[in-house]
């Protein structure tokens, strides 16, 4: 599109007092060479008066590139939403009125320079044009045929999506099928429920759009979401299906009882919950030998909780004990069950069954360790200290059922790359070793991914799937797919239904975007996507290994190429490219660039810039100005990026031979417990700038001036003093850059 | 305002979840929030737990996309008043309270200035004081100002107005009922803190420097009412040794027989506040089980290992004001079955989490435990709950919830209507 600019200033909430807006125009204008007449002022920009002059000059004129100094871009921004139309945002009102002296050249010049930026910023920015690829698959591919996969399948299904339900048993249910009883999942939670499974297997298999595949695994899953081809394994033969988004929903196995024999397994009538289960559905509790069990221990937390063993908590195992001491009590009024437990875990309403549970006095409750389960003269005894009945007791029982916990399905392969990748960063030879000794374990995915064939489990995670944010769900480093039920967290079946159907949410919304060429979470709204000029790609491999989605493969020749549709927008392959040749149609390494060299280094005194996180840091920033009484120190410049992984190591390099004197970057939180949104972009940028400080130690400039400091959206209180610092640190210790005036 | 459109009644983390999962799936949704602001009860947290991050990272993503997308509509201050079920759907009368200020609002902070009127801070729990024209926190969205029509007197001759170059400031506004037509309504109401002062062993309200654990976090949070500072409310003591009473009202017949999901966790993590700011600080929990399921297991032992953090199992007898504003706990510890009691700088009750709706239900043919809490069997086709609204739950179940719900909401509109 040819560009009509003009560039509109607000006088409003304070920005009048703290400068001249004439003379920060009469700058800008000389500096950027854009005709004094495109600039205007406005006593109120987002009044209906200043609104309605910018609307009758896009009417009039024909205005389609519109630059407006004003508050921050964060703020009206309904008022200014001008569609069909390039807007930047210059934020002269918390950064510059909210935070700064008034009426100083410091302030007037700060000003300046952000109006200067936002110009260049229109002048590098393009309206979006959406990528939307062709052949656009929109079936929904759920991994799993228990009760979180039926119930996926069966919500996308009434959502009028076709399904494709992958189950590798020959059965459909999975673990809840071979229950005898439900715990209550209802108010008042009195009442045992029969599973509620059998009626879901029927309607998926009554359903024309769900289409089911028994005793098949996926071997292959290449492609991106809206075309993944998909092969399909089933009594050594294949099959390929397309399918546009996936719900792993692969479930979990009980944890291997074998490994608690301290607990008595493989004692007769020592059984782990699941066999319990199988023992019920016959009809009668009964011993090894067919006699009544009339004296049922249940030892809770065997394996769970347990640094030896699982060192999580199973959720579910609590109230599944409570239910089979229920079992007991109506195989037998006679009956005894003992529950022996660390802590009754029934969170939330499910308290109410435990409760009820409490009133029976065939239940008896006790907190304990235990000790051991050991026979003795042909008995089961129960060893155990710290009990609500004394301090070490030794209890006989009939029967004895170990609460042993879950593992996720996606564990066993998990760990075996984590042990793989952590024995590869020494050498080939470890690997190899590695992988001799451990033989691979089945994958779920097998992926086509040149990041690895699963979804990335959290660091520290225990092979869960999960989201790392608590406020978004259903985020995963694959973008498509998304996990539900226990391969996620230990959940109960109701938790695990209402799961399935929040999953199948994601899985239908990521068909609606890409079918518009949109973006999906955390930039939803976005139709931009990275183009690069594949003319100057040097195969350096830098984005396909940086990419935190795994969105860049890599063809025969080892040349990366984007499948568009696992892009989230990040930037991080923008910032990776030592080419410069990722560019974004609103967002690029010009861009940036240019803005960093647009802005007037003074002579005398300092410059230092710092690149914002704009989720969080530069929401703190805009805090500070808030907050009205917090200073920000006026050399610094602050420039909002997408994240903090779009820093492109050229800025650097823009920077300081414009003579700017310090660059400091202000990113989130990075490590387990990371807080970036893009997983890694703060963490990325830290590693490039560790690189760069060789460099400019080799230019003999400081590496100091250059700093990446982590911070979070409510630091607004310490940030004035956190940048104050940096810039007095280059004042004292390192002086002015060399290059300044060069 | 479109028929085909989904009405969700509460924009806290639940609610903004479910308007956000449709608007962006391509639907109209229409938010109704009480407060003047969006996020609920999660914008007062100081941190989320296990990853003890910031709330508002995740509030600013999601006023974000409200902003972006445009499909999600919200009137704050904001109640439906009636609702009745028309040709399928649903006509909904939404009560509109008059915010005093209109869009022209800036947030300069002219009228708060010039106001000579005080109310009580309800976003910090009455800990602080604010101007009768007010923002309710610093990152409020939307960012525009409050009058408190109760607090402002009226008296001093329109300051405000007078004060505001913009416009924005309207004293004649009125409440207004708007109407709008819904295919299916989703009811994300949340929870209020349990009034713990019911209690009357536990000492709330009576006995100085007895706190409850909402009150903890806007204590700790830097934008609450001391900037951050762990202090004792009644000579701003700082707070080094803290006792932690959990299942306060919860798991009680006498007040709540439910457990209230969030607690432990909750607790936990503000010992951590309380060990970050004072590293040498002594922080002890009183429980009955200590509730943290799954991964959480993991920064249950994190807390537990630290220095200077004691758990005691036994369930809390008495709350007592002892020499110098400090506060005495007295209880059975079960397990030794030895009597303790011990004096501490301030007490924190883990009290439990409450529905909005028990004071005022939604009628719509819902039927209530007797706490309040929805019976989701009880849900006519077309209406759906969520989060605290029927059970209490943190905010991962809420947004795993309110995913789902947004997905069976869309598919009442699918059908042209409720089915």
């Amino acid at each position: 599109m040819e560009k009509k600019y003009a560039v509109y200033v607000c006088k409003g909430c304070g920005i009048a007092e703290s400068v001249d807006a004439d003379k920060v125009i009469a700058a800008a204008s000389s500096h950027t060479k854009v005709p004094k007449d495109k600039f205007k002022s406005h006593d109120i920009l987002c009044g209906p008066e200043g609104v309605a002059m910018i609307k009758a000059d896009m009417a009039g004129e024909g205005v389609n590139a519109i630059t407006i100094a004003a508050c921050s871009w964060r703020t009206k921004s309904d008022e200014f939403n001008f569609p069909g139309c390039v807007v930047s945002r210059a934020n002269i009102r918390e950064l510059v009125a909210w935070s700064q002296p008034p009426q100083t050249e410091e302030t007037q010049a700060l000003a300046a320079d952000y109006l200067i930026m936002g110009i260049v910023r229109t002048q590098k920015a393009e309206l979006p044009e959406p990528g939307i690829l062709p052949d656009l698959n929109d079936t929904i591919m759920v991994i799993g045929g228990g009760v979180t996969g039926l119930t996926a399948a069966l919500e996308a299904a009434k959502a009028g999506y076709d399904v494709a339900l992958v189950e590798k048993e020959a059965e459909l249910g999975g673990w809840a099928a071979k229950l005898y009883k439900e715990a209550p999942g209802q108010y008042p939670y009195e009442k045992l429920n029969e599973p509620t499974v059998f009626a879901k297997i029927k309607e998926a298999e009554a359903n024309p759009k769900i289409k089911i595949f028994k005793s098949t695994s996926v071997e292959k899953t290449d492609g991106q979401p809206g075309l993944y081809d998909v092969t399909l394994a089933s009594n050594g033969n294949t099959e390929q299906i397309k399918a546009g988004s996936i719900v792993l929903a692969a479930g979990w196995k009980p944890y291997d009882a074998t490994k608690l024999s301290h607990l008595g397994y493989g004692l007769a009538n020592v059984v782990t919950n699941v066999e319990f289960e199988e023992i019920a559905k016959k009809g009668k509790i009964t011993r090894a030998d067919g006699k009544p069990a009339r004296k049922v221990a249940f030892i809770q937390c065997a394996g769970s909780r347990d640094a030896e063993h699982l060192p999580y908590c199973s959720h579910f195992c609590c109230s599944t004990s409570l239910k089979q001491a229920r079992y007991v009590r109506e195989a037998n009024g006679d009956a005894m069950a003992m529950i022996f437990y660390k802590d009754i875990r029934t969170p939330g309403q499910t308290e109410l069954f435990y409760k009820n549970m409490q009133n029976d006095p065939g239940v008896m409750l006790t907190k304990a360790e235990v000790k051991g389960v050991a026979e003795e003269g042909g008995k089961l005894f129960v060893h155990a200290t710290d009990t609500l009945l004394g301090s070490a007791i030794k209890v006989e029982a009939d029967m004895v059922v170990l609460a042993t916990g879950i593992v996720p399905a996606t564990a066993p392969f998990q760990t075996w790359w984590d042990g793989m990748t952590e024995a590869g960063k020494k050498g080939d030879a470890e690997r190899n070793k590695f992988t001799e000794e451990n033989p691979r374990p089945d994958g779920i995915l097998n992926l086509g991914y040149k990041q690895g064939p699963e979804v990335p489990s959290l660091e520290g995670g225990f092979g869960f799937v999960d989201s790392n944010f608590l406020c978004f769900q259903y985020e995963t480093r694959r973008t498509g797919i998304y996990a539900a039920g226990c391969v996620r967290q230990p959940m109960t079946i109701n938790e695990a239904a209402e799961d399935a159907t929040g999953a199948a949410m994601k899985a239908i919304q990521v068909l609606d975007h890409i079918a518009k060429g949109q973006a999906v979470h955390p930039r939803a709204w976005d139709l931009t996507y990275p183009d690069p000029m594949m003319t100057r790609c040097t195969s350096c491999k830098r984005c396909t290994e940086e990419c935190p989605f795994g969105a860049i493969d890599e063809d025969a020749k080892g040349t990366p190429f984007y499948k568009i549709n696992r892009c989230r927008r990040c930037g991080t392959c923008m910032g990776a490219c030592p080419e410069r040749i990722v560019s974004f149609k609103d967002y690029n390494v010009d861009m940036i660039g240019s803005m960093i060299k647009s802005m007037e280094v003074p002579e005398e005194g300092l410059r230092v810039i710092c690149l914002a996180c704009e989720n969080d840091a530069y929401p703190a920033l805009d805090t500070v100005g808030v907050r009205k009484k917090l200073k920000l120190n006026p050399a610094v410049r602050f420039i909002p990026v997408r994240c903090l992984g779009s820093t492109n190591l050229v800025w650097v390099a823009d920077a300081f031979s414009r003579g700017v004197d310090g660059l400091l970057l202000l990113g989130c939180k990075f490590g387990e417990d990371y807080q970036c949104h893009f997983i890694k972009g703060s963490e990325l940028a830290s590693y490039r700038f560790s690189k760069v400080q060789e460099t400019l130690d080799r230019l003999q400039l400081e590496a100091e001036r250059c700093q990446m400091m982590q911070v979070g959206i409510d630091d607004y209180s310490k940030l004035p003093d956190i940048i104050e610092a940096f810039v007095k640190k280059i004042e004292d210790d390192l002086g002015p850059n060399p290059f300044k005036g060069f | 305002m479109a028929e085909e459109s989904i009405l969700v009644i509460g924009g806290g983390i639940s609610g903004l979840t479910v308007a956000l999962e449709a608007a962006e799936a391509g639907h109209d949704v229409t938010i109704v929030e009480r407060n003047p602001y969006l996020g609920g009860r999660v914008a007062q947290l100081n941190k989320y737990f296990p990853k003890l991050c910031p709330p508002l990272c995740g509030l600013e993503i999601n006023y974000r996309r409200v902003k972006e997308n445009g499909r999600a509509k919200f009137y704050t201050m904001s109640e439906v008043e009636k609702v009745s079920a028309k040709d399928g759907g649903f006509d909904v009368g939404i009560k509109v309270n008059p915010r005093y200020i209109n869009d022209k609002c800036v947030a300069c902070d002219a009228c708060a200035q010039a106001c000579p009127a005080e109310r009580s801070d309800d976003f910090n729990f009455g800990m602080s004081k604010t101007k009768a024209a007010y923002l309710p926190f610093e990152q409020a969205f939307p960012q525009r100002y409050v009058i408190d029509g109760k607090a402002c007197k009226g008296d001093c001759g329109k300051a405000c107005e007078a004060a505001c170059k913009y416009g924005a400031v309207d004293l004649a506004m009125k409440p207004e009922t708007v109407n709008v037509k819904a295919a299916a309504i989703v009811v994300a109401t949340g929870w209020n803190p349990y009034e713990i002062a019911k209690a009357d062993n536990l000492g709330f309200g009576k006995v100085k420097n007895v706190i409850n654990n909402v009150m903890m976090e806007r204590i700790a949070a830097p934008n609450g009412p001391t900037e951050g500072r762990i202090l004792r409310p009644s000579d701003g003591k700082e707070a080094r040794k803290v006792a932690f009473v959990q299942c306060a009202g919860s798991r009680d017949e006498n007040h709540l027989p439910y457990c209230s999901y969030i607690c432990c966790m909750a607790s936990l993590k503000q010992v951590t506040y309380l060990k970050e700011q004072y590293p040498d600080s002594t922080a002890t929990v009183f429980y009955i089980d200590i509730r943290t399921p799954g991964r959480y297991e993991k920064f249950y032992w994190k807390v537990r290992d630290m220095e200077g953090v004691t758990l005691t199992k036994g369930k809390v007898a008495k709350v007592e004001q002892a020499a110098g504003d400090d506060v005495t706990v007295t209880l059975e510890d079960v397990l030794s079955g030895k009597k303790v009691q011990e004096t501490f700088d301030m007490v924190v009750l883990a009290s439990g989490m409450e529905s909005a709706l028990r004071e005022k239900p939604l009628q719509l043919g819902i039927k209530y435990t007797g706490e309040g809490l929805i019976i989701p069997g009880s849900l006519v086709p077309g209406i759906y709950a969520v989060g605290s609204a029927k059970s209490p739950v943190d905010v991962t179940k809420s947004v795993q919830e309110a995913t789902g719900a947004a997905l069976k909401a869309i598919y009442s509109l699918a059908a042209g209507g409720r089915r």
